[in-house]
């Protein structure tokens, strides 16, 4: 589809650090490409305030592939923007119209403060993954031969679903509860669905869901906006393997 | 009007303890050359002056000098005796302060360089005119090389499939309970670096790690597509470890160094099994046993993989161990932080300076050893298949402090990458080569249809089979569309070069990736497979859509969602774009640098590549870095340091060190020019990508070697960068990285200038035969090219070569036809 130039106006976020106010500012930008992609847009915006000697928008990104995660604007109220399935530097510029006002605004949750206009601090979920998230395993190389305990090829690939989280925040920026549950549900079940996670597989749970409480992070209330806001369509069923695996640890657990 | 110095160590001085500067001063034009020198020796206990070969070198007398040239040659002889008291006052407190004890070859060098560049800069009785023309840095042409650095590569002797053993047997350990006594600095977090730092920290070091992101598991290697190498040979297609190690080697053109290759191929085998207890959810057949694919370059399948994520995966998967650590208290990690320089105490690495991205703070953290693990240099190119943030500044900053960087011509172009479409572009982006086990690449075999498509008149899907030139197949039968990057590469490039490219951009740059033969033949397998023995063509070619969604899913709608186009019913259209770097820090076979105590490893170290890297072995050297080599020889260099106890950050090298760091970021922010640092990134973009890219000449190597310069010039004198330094501030990040990229590609440049030849992804146009293939010279260049930095100039870097052995294999062609 050939590409062609729309003028946007933009109603942006704008917050000097954690602790200053913030308010949402205007901006107009002309001749964006549709083939641009929405950060390229941005870029686009930042020339120009550079040029103009204005302060740029900080806002996080790395990748630029949707797989790092660090992309996070919430876009017209949603987070990622209006497509579902792909991260905000997957959104290209096709999809808005000549003329078209769009809002940009961080994540929003008690757990992410803002750390300058659209960026905000994740490191909770780092905390959480520090508490459990992993296979207590030495890094000796000297284990079992890879191919020692076959693994059914539905559960590697459920396994692997799960495992394609990429921390983005994305679900819990969507959800009223800001509950971090599909992100703490997908690194589970990674583990839960593997025979090398099993051994510890009830610590786990516990001390995962521990952390997301102590971060701060609301309940789950089963409003599902978080799988439809994912952008790499981690789904609810999830969150049930958590929660099946929590209740039986609870039942189980020595501690 | 001329001026130039060189200098350097005597020939011939072989004393260790032993070090003879010289220096010329030449003055020259209309062919008449006047000249110089003097020379002093300085040892360890006394040094020794001579006058030089001033007064005879030229009888000024017989030459027909013009009276201006004779005063400037007056000038030059008063300036060379002023250098020389300067010298001799600087040897004399040198030498009274005892300082020099414990300098080591580098040191030395180094300190002599420093003296010589203020002698000649600013000494104090200059004259107006000796001032003016040795000021001009333009006037300084050659450095001959301090051959005091002995490029080492300490590879261990015995046969090549012992070498590792016999190394792990002999070095030195250092006791569990003296572990925590000793700091260790791990910069990166992609697989080396999270890796590292997790057995770092596991062994019970005290490990402090950084990255650039606001989280490790965002580091690059998230990124990775395709899949991971190692010599397992589940698929019993004759892999062994021999051929993984023949492979790379050859894959890389044989400009790598035996020993490490053969190691990388030896632990590979651990990493699957390491990754596979940690959880790694590689994909498996339906046996439940793990699956391979097949890369370029290779006729085997040993490629592991996770659907098109196996870099998130295994990144996930050190991460994890990573976090482990970190929770366990054994890894302090911070993030948002950015390296800004290595201390070097006694000539060791000893810490590092960074920012704090957040808010601007400059620390100092010091420790018993520096790994280093940041990642290529693609970036260089403005647009390359990078991260934004990617960048060399941890690299450059070891190398301006002593440590060599080898090969930096030695970049990797992916052949399959989406085109460029527009000027806004910010990034490319590479669809796996894991697609080339199943599109076929080609291009309309006549001129006027590629003209048609790029107008919009012709669709791909309208072109007969026999106008479609398949040239890789057609050009090498052997290997077909699997043969290495470099060669795809530039196969496509010649075929646009002369007028058959399909994308409608500014140079028409396109190629077709095309999968409708594979849906077709995997359709009919599937069916046939479900009892299914005549199968409808709708039938088939849902199926077959079918099995390659379930294969490359997430790359085609990554693909459809930057390009809009649907790759089940059109071809993808592709084209190279800069990927991966060979070239990096020198590093010897324990991966030091040649700054003691300073370790490097993953993309940012040269090591295990050459003149090309095969797909999916960077994520496998990355993990084997990480995982199995630097643990051990890390503890080899720290066991000398059990007694050393920790390690002040109030020293005089601390506190220089960050006052150099806060000049550089105050002289950055008070440029207040017009230009931001995009505007001069995306130029120096430019320069390399038409001439230090795909093909390059001497005429165009040249010519970006001035035009860099020229640009970086002007960057230092007009960028603008809006904010403040005690603050988050992305385009203060950005023009700091841009500052050292400016430098790293000019030596690019000077380093491709160099080899005359063609190898890998190295293609000098004036060395390839009749069919366009590379042309390499094993006489004259079968060498490592490590480079030492003198100034922001990188003419004047000096060349130390490591001349590579090849005991265990032939040396041949490289041959895929
Ligand atoms: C799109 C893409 C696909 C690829 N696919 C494959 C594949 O299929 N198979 C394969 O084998 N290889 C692949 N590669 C190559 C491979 O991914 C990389 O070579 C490899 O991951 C590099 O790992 P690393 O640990 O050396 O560095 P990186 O993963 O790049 O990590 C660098 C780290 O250093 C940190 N850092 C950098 N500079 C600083 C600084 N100044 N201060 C502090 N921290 C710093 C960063 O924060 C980051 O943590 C691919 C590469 C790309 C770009
Ligand atoms: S579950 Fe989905 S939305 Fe939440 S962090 Fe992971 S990828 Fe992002
Ligand atoms: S920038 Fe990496 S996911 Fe968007």
């Amino acid at each position: 589809m050939a590409a062609k130039n729309i003028d946007i106006i933009l109603k942006v976020w704008r917050q000097k650090n954690t602790n200053a106010k913030g308010k949402i500012e205007t901006y107009e930008l002309s001749e964006v490409s549709t083939d641009s992609s929405f950060l390229e847009m941005l870029d686009q915006l930042n020339e120009k305030l550079i040029g103009e000697k204005e302060t740029p928008i900080t806002f996080d990104h790395d990748c630029r592939e949707g797989i790092c995660g660090s992309c996070s604007l919430y876009i017209d109220g949603r987070a990622h923007g209006p497509q579902t399935g792909n991260t905000t530097c997957q959104l290209h510029m096709r999809s808005f119209n000549n003329g078209d006002t769009i809002y940009i605004e961080p994540w929003r949750s008690k757990a992410f403060p803002i750390i300058k206009d659209l960026m905000v601090d994740r490191s909770a979920f780092d905390r959480i993954q520090q508490s459990g998230g992993f296979v207590s395993v030495n890094t000796s190389g000297n284990t079992l031969d890879a191919n020692a305990i076959p693994i059914t090829k539905d559960d590697a690939d459920k396994s692997f679903e799960a495992a394609t989280c990429i921390g983005c925040g994305a679900c819990v920026a969507s959800c009223k509860n800001s509950s971090a549950m599909l992100f703490v549900g997908a690194k589970v079940s990674q583990y839960s669905l593997l025979p090398q996670g099993q051994v510890e597989a009830k610590n786990r749970v516990q001390n995962m869901v521990r952390q997301m409480d102590k971060e701060g992070f609301g309940n789950c209330t089963n409003t599902g906006a978080c799988e439809v806001e994912c952008p790499k369509g981690i789904s609810l069923e999830n969150i049930a393997r958590m929660n099946r695996d929590f209740l039986l640890s609870n039942i189980s657990s020595d501690k | 009007m001329n001026v130039y110095y060189t200098y350097g160590r005597v020939k011939g001085d072989s004393k260790k303890d032993e070090q003879t500067i010289y220096v010329r001063l030449f003055y020259g034009r209309n062919k008449i050359q006047v000249k110089a020198s003097t020379q002093l020796t300085i040892r360890k206990h006394g040094w020794n002056f001579k006058k030089g070969e001033d007064a005879d070198v030229v009888d000024l007398a017989k030459k027909q000098i013009p009276p201006q040239d004779l005063e400037n040659f007056k000038n030059i002889k008063q300036r060379l005796s002023d250098i020389r008291v300067h010298l001799k006052n600087e040897f004399r407190k040198l030498m009274l302060s005892r300082e020099h004890n414990s300098f080591s070859q580098i040191q030395w060098n180094d300190w002599a360089r420093a003296q010589l560049g203020s002698a000649l800069f600013q000494g104090q009785k200059q004259t107006e005119s000796t001032t003016k023309f040795l000021r001009k840095r333009e006037n300084i042409r050659r450095i001959e090389p301090s051959s005091s650095i002995n490029l080492d590569a300490k590879t261990p002797e015995g046969p090549i499939d012992a070498k590792w053993t016999n190394h792990k047997n002999k070095m030195k350990l250092v006791a569990p309970n003296n572990r925590p006594k000793i700091d260790v600095i791990v910069v990166g977090t992609g697989l080396a670096g999270a890796s590292a730092a997790a057995s770092l920290g596991e062994m019970g070091y005290n490990v402090k790690c950084f990255c650039f992101q606001d989280s490790p598991r965002r580091a690059h290697s998230i990124a990775a597509q395709g899949g991971i190498n190692a010599a397992k040979n589940y698929q019993n297609d004759g892999d062994s470890i021999y051929r993984l190690f023949y492979d790379t080697i050859k894959g890389g053109d044989y400009r790598s160094r035996e020993g490490n290759v053969y190691r990388l191929a030896e632990v590979s085998v651990s990493i699957i099994d390491q990754c596979v207890a940690q959880g790694v959810p590689f994909a498996r057949d339906y046996g439940g046993l793990l699956d391979n694919r097949s890369f370029g370059g290779v006729q085997v399948r040993r490629t592991f993989y996770a659907a098109g994520q196996t870099g998130q995966q295994l990144l996930l998967g050190a991460y994890s161990a990573l976090s482990r650590q970190i929770g366990l208290g054994r890894v302090n990690m911070y993030n948002r932080h950015e390296m800004m320089d290595v201390v070097k105490i006694d000539g060791k690495a000893r810490g590092i300076i960074t920012r704090n991205l957040v808010t601007g703070d400059i620390d100092r953290h010091s420790a018993h050893a520096v790994v280093i693990c940041t990642g290529g240099y693609g970036n260089v190119y403005f647009l390359s298949t990078n991260a934004m943030g990617s960048n060399a500044s941890a690299a450059w900053k070891i190398h301006k402090k002593g440590a060599l960087f080898a090969n930096p011509c030695f970049v990797q172009i992916h052949p399959t990458c989406i085109p460029v479409h527009g000027t806004n572009q910010s990034k490319l982006t590479l669809m796996s080569e894991s697609l080339r086990n199943s599109g076929r690449i080609w291009v309309p075999k006549n001129k006027e249809d590629a003209e048609a498509i790029r107008d919009g008149k012709l669709k791909p899907t309208e072109i007969p089979e026999e106008e479609r030139d398949y040239y890789l197949e057609r050009r090498y039968p052997a290997f077909g569309n699997l043969v290495p990057r470099d060669v795809a590469s530039r196969a496509a490039k010649e075929r646009c070069d002369v007028g058959h490219g399909i994308e409608a951009n500014d140079t028409n740059e396109g190629v077709y990736l095309d999968f409708a033969t594979e849906i077709k033949t995997k359709g009919k397998q599937v069916a046939f497979a479900q009892g299914d023995k005549t199968p409808t063509e709708e039938k088939t070619i849902e199926l077959g859509k079918k099995w390659v969604e379930e294969k490359y899913g997430n790359l085609f709608q990554m693909y459809q969602q930057i390009t809009d186009e649907n790759p089940y019913e059109t071809p993808m259209k592709i084209y190279p774009a800069v990927h991966y770097s060979m070239g990096g820090v020198w590093v010897d076979y324990n991966l030091q640098s040649t700054i003691p105590g300073c370790f490097v490893a993953g993309e940012a170290n040269f090591s295990d590549h050459g003149a090309n890297r095969l797909g999916a072995s960077a994520l496998m050297q990355g993990l084997a870095d990480g995982y199995f080599v630097v643990p051990f020889t890390l503890a080899n260099y720290l066991a000398d340091d059990i007694r050393t106890g920790s390690i002040s950050t109030d020293s005089k090298e601390f506190v220089d060190a960050e006052n150099e760091v806060k000049s550089q970021i105050n002289r950055l922010m008070n440029i207040k020019g017009t230009n931001s640092v995009d505007y001069f990134h995306k130029k120096l973009g430019v320069i390399m990508w038409n001439k230090v890219g795909m093909s390059r000449n001497k005429e165009g190597l040249q010519s970006a070697i001035g035009e860099i310069q020229v640009l970086r010039e002007a960057f230092w004198k007009d960028v603008y960068i809006p904010g403040d330094a005690d603050e988050m501030n992305a385009e203060l990040e950005k023009a700091l990285r841009v500052a050292d990229l400016m430098e790293l590609g000019q030596l690019m440049a000077v380093d491709a200038l160099n080899r005359n030849e063609s190898c890998g992804g190295h293609f000098r146009e004036e060395y390839q035969d009749e069919e366009g293939e590379t042309l390499r010279d094993d006489v004259n260049f079968k060498y490592v090219a490590a480079w030492e930095y003198v100034d922001a100039d990188a003419r004047n870097s000096v060349l130390h070569k490591e001349q590579l052995k090849y005991e265990s294999i032939k040396i041949a062609d490289r041959n895929y036809k």
